[in-house]
């Protein structure tokens, strides 16, 4: 097989450039028989099945709980998935690579989202981006990422620190940053979304 | 006047007690004794315009579902994705039971027992602490069945989303809360009529939800005569990029917008001055310091040729090139168009492109006229408004900032090969 050849474009969409194996039959369903799932797993996804008039709801909760245990959407972790909502792989492979917050290659097991949309690159996001990535680039622990809006302008440039929203960020917080999750401590404990007051001056009244 | 954000700091407002005792679920109660209809009667005329950025009436949104006894659903949409809104997140966060509270009196209304929040992955804190304000709500008999005697049940199941913009318009919404790919379906049907699991559906913003209790106390009548005639009540505005104190404020709608965006919000930093400003979130057409004076609500800013959107201002100041607000909001939309429409997915690509060229200084002097037909030509062609959404606030930068491009694709011709543009 060979690739078909492209012009370049600034942003792709994983493995545009691989090109399918038309020989292999379509995966179907799952056995359950030849595909082991952890129980813990299995159960978290049956109970998401459980909460939706039509099983198949439970398609995003129930990757999102793989992903959990398998670091990233596997073709391992879609087929375990597959096996318990007794779907074919492809149609989780759809939804998979729909989704910016589910992985579809390997990634490191923290995740740095750095919002980059238009009030945070006001404030200066871009370069934040940059210097978190080349200061976490040769630890494989991190999966840092320019993110779209992350619905935190208050306080930007921010980042999302596996789902702890962080901000305003400077240059000089990224040292302590990445050292806070390494240690396995609270991130940035003073710079937390969480403790932050409103800045309507009516509101406390 | 605060109504959603009355005392929001408290301690402990995101627990039932705290919420009780501030007279939380007091507007339930009220409602549950008045008929569906009388509660309905009350949200029409209160006016409230939809939150989320369509600014639809809801009362009539509500009235559009079919009477009957077949399975409705009422969908609360936390997908807050619109670059520059947060206001939805402070909401959640500090006061999920006053939303919760909403949905069941909403429901009510609307003859809906099963409802869904769909709020988007991105908010963990958020989707934690309504997580503990549903369990809370279930055990108090807020939600399940007969709630507090009244007969009318209602199921409430929060779905984390997995980050995806598009799934924040409501059809998209709905087919990613059904499990797949946020696709938007083509409308009509309507999701009144047919939508989730095509069953009529009923479909609110965070916001507008939050609103319906303190109409049920208030009284619909005496919440119209907050804000304008056709923009009633209060509204959160998301403020934020060059500003001193960035962050939501409560306004009665109808105020002037300078009055947000410079005594609320610090106006832009020391010595710099308002280049242009988003009124409604990056979807809507820019305006510039000729409009600071333009009354925030939902028909001046239509009138001034902008939107109110979502209510997320977004304040660009003179220091940055219009080239760079352009770039990022075309190449925002670029990711986040689903694919499906050839105009969107097309239209923002070469739009992507068209920039690039300028940004580089190969743009001819009729690319930008291009530019401008690209957009004319996505507007209204496709099943949703994603393109639309980044046509309209491009095609105004071009509008208004036509010498800035020009001259910024000469100084960069003019560059020796090789260089590249001081942003």
């Amino acid at each position: 097989m060979t690739a078909v050849p492209r012009l370049p474009t600034t942003e792709q969409a994983p493995g545009w450039d691989r090109p399918a194996d038309l020989e292999k039959d379509p995966a179907l369903i799952p056995d359950p028989a030849t595909t082991p799932v952890p129980a813990e797993l299995r159960k978290t996804i049956e109970d998401a099945m459980a909460l939706y008039p039509d099983s198949r709801s439970a398609a995003i909760p129930a990757l999102h709980a793989a992903q959990e245990v398998h670091g990233w959407c596997s073709p391992e972790a879609i087929d375990q998935v597959a096996c318990v909502m007794r779907l074919t792989p492809a149609y989780l492979a759809s939804v998979a690579t729909f989704y910016d917050m589910l992985e579809n290659t390997p990634v490191g097991r923290h995740s740095v989202y750095v919002c980059t949309n238009i009030s945070c690159s006001l404030c200066g996001a871009d370069e934040l981006f940059a210097a978190i990535r080349d200061a976490a680039a040769d630890d494989g622990e991190f999966n840092v990422r320019a993110f779209e809006c992350l619905g935190a302008c208050d306080i930007a440039p921010m980042a999302s620190v596996d789902g702890v929203y962080v901000g305003p960020l400077s240059l000089t917080d990224i040292p302590q940053l990445l050292d806070d999750v390494r240690a396995g401590r609270p991130v940035l404990p003073e710079k937390q979304l969480a403790t932050r007051p409103t800045a309507d001056p009516g509101a406390d009244a | 006047m605060r109504i959603l954000f009355d005392r929001i700091d408290e301690e402990g407002l995101n627990t039932l007690p705290v919420y009780e005792r501030r007279d939380g679920y007091s507007s339930l109660r009220k409602a549950l004794a008045m008929p569906p209809e009388a509660v309905l009667s009350e949200l029409e005329s209160s006016g409230l315009r939809g939150r989320g950025g369509a600014g639809f009436q809801m009362g009539k949104k509500v009235s559009f579902l079919p009477k009957g006894s077949m399975d409705k659903y009422l969908v609360c949409n936390a997908d807050e994705s619109e670059p520059g809104t947060f206001k939805d997140r402070e909401l959640m966060q500090k006061n999920p039971h006053g939303l919760i509270e909403g949905i069941v009196i909403a429901s009510y209304a609307a003859g809906a027992n099963r409802s869904f929040i769909y709020i988007r992955g991105e908010y963990v804190l958020q989707a934690d602490v309504l997580d503990a304000a549903l369990a809370e709500a279930r055990d108090a008999g807020y939600l399940g069945e007969d709630i507090l005697g009244s007969g009318h049940s209602l199921s409430l199941v929060l779905h984390r989303g997995a980050g995806a913009y598009i799934c924040g318009e409501e059809t998209g919404l709905l087919d990613s809360l059904e499990g797949k790919r946020g696709n938007p379906r083509l409308k009509p049907p309507f999701p009144a009529n047919q939508g989730l699991y095509q069953g009529p559906t009923l479909i609110n913003n965070v916001e507008t939800l939050a609103t319906v209790p303190a109409i049920i106390a208030m009284g619909g009548a005496d919440y119209a005569k907050l804000g304008v005639e056709t923009s009633t009540g209060t509204k959160l505005v998301s403020v934020s990029g060059h500003v001193q104190r960035p962050g939501n404020y409560e306004i009665e709608l109808g105020i002037p917008s300078r009055e947000i965006i410079y005594d609320l919000a610090g106006g832009p930093p020391q010595g710099r001055t308002v280049k242009c400003w988003f009124p409604g979130g990056s979807s809507s057409p820019v305006l510039t310091a000729e409009d600071l004076d333009v009354p925030y609500d939902f028909d001046s800013m239509a009138k001034a040729g902008s939107m109110l959107g979502s209510g997320a201002i977004i304040v660009v100041d003179d220091s940055t090139p219009i080239l760079d607000v352009a770039m990022k909001v075309a190449k925002f939309y670029r990711h986040e168009s689903c694919g499906k429409c050839t105009p969107c997915r097309e239209g923002t690509n070469w739009t992507v492109k068209m920039l690039e060229r300028i940004d580089h200084g190969e743009a001819t002097p009729m690319d930008l006229d291009i530019m401008a037909s690209v957009q004319d030509h996505i507007i209204g062609n496709c099943l949703c408004v994603l393109g639309d959404a980044m046509a309209m606030p491009i095609g105004s930068m071009i509008a208004k900032f036509r010498d800035e491009f020009e001259a910024h694709n000469e100084a960069a011709r003019l560059r020796p090969a090789g260089t590249l543009v001081a942003s």
